[in-house]
């Protein structure tokens, strides 16, 4: 399996410094979990907000599309029989999100992201990120549609 | 009619996903679902699904790339609804 989570993360489209993931932990054709340390210097953190840092609802929703949706597509797109092509292109459709509690800088926040439906090259998931300490920081659901190179 | 019927209910189906500077009163069977409703190809999906759970049949691929029109999505349901039956 480790191998198979390296070889998720090699395909995601994103880079520095808008990749939030860090790594997986479960992955299977109904669900993803993986885990990111939201780094305490990043430049968004000395506004938002002033004197008072904590993650912008767009990053935790990034976050989560990131693992919840790209890695879990990537992975189901893999298994639709033809060897996956290197690039995969997602474009995100559809997001419903909620937000509980705040993250704070440097924190290393869990996400688990479940299959709704993946049909017609469109995944839909319900995804939910966990703080440090275990409490929900954020749910909701996030569509995208896949497509690979060529196609 | 039952024809009249099933083109009520598949109104009731695009509705929702219908954007708001479309009036559904102009719908009709030859409207294109893509280019005159602006209805995206992410909510397309969510329409062939609904219509899947509606009908009880299952549409692939090759039904999704020949529903351009409402009259397309007619002809399509008829055609999987009366394989059903038959």
């Amino acid at each position: 399996m480790e191998k198979e989570f390296a070889e998720i993360l090699h395909r995601l489209p994103y880079g520095p410094p808008f990749r939030f993931v860090d790594g997986l932990t479960r992955l299977t054709p109904e669900a993803v979990e993986g885990f990111y340390t939201f780094q305490a210097e990043s430049d968004f953190y000395k506004g938002h907000f002033k004197n008072a840092p904590v993650t912008p609802g767009v990053l935790l929703t990034e976050c989560c599309a990131q693992i919840g949706l790209v890695c879990l597509g990537i992975y189901l797109s893999r298994g639709m029989g033809e060897l996956a092509t290197e690039a995969t292109a997602v474009a995100m459709t559809e997001s419903e999100m909620e937000f509980l509690k705040p993250v704070y800088p440097g924190e290393r926040v869990q996400v688990r992201g479940e299959k709704m439906y993946f049909r017609f090259q469109k995944l839909k998931a319900k995804v939910r990120l966990y703080k440090a300490n275990g409490e929900l920081a954020c749910r909701g659901q996030i569509a995208g549609i896949f497509k690979s190179a060529g196609t | 009619m039952k024809n009249t019927d099933s083109y009520k209910e598949l109104l009731e189906i695009i509705g929702p996903y219908l954007p708001e500077d479309i009036d559904p009163g102009t719908v009709d069977k030859n409207s294109h679902l893509i280019n005159e409703l602006n209805i995206n190809s992410a909510h397309l999906v969510d329409i062939v699904l609904d219509l899947e759970d509606r009908y009880d049949i299952l549409l692939e691929d090759e039904d999704m790339q020949k529903m351009q029109t409402v009259g397309d999505a007619l002809e399509i349901i008829g055609l999987k609804t009366s394989g059903k039956n038959g």
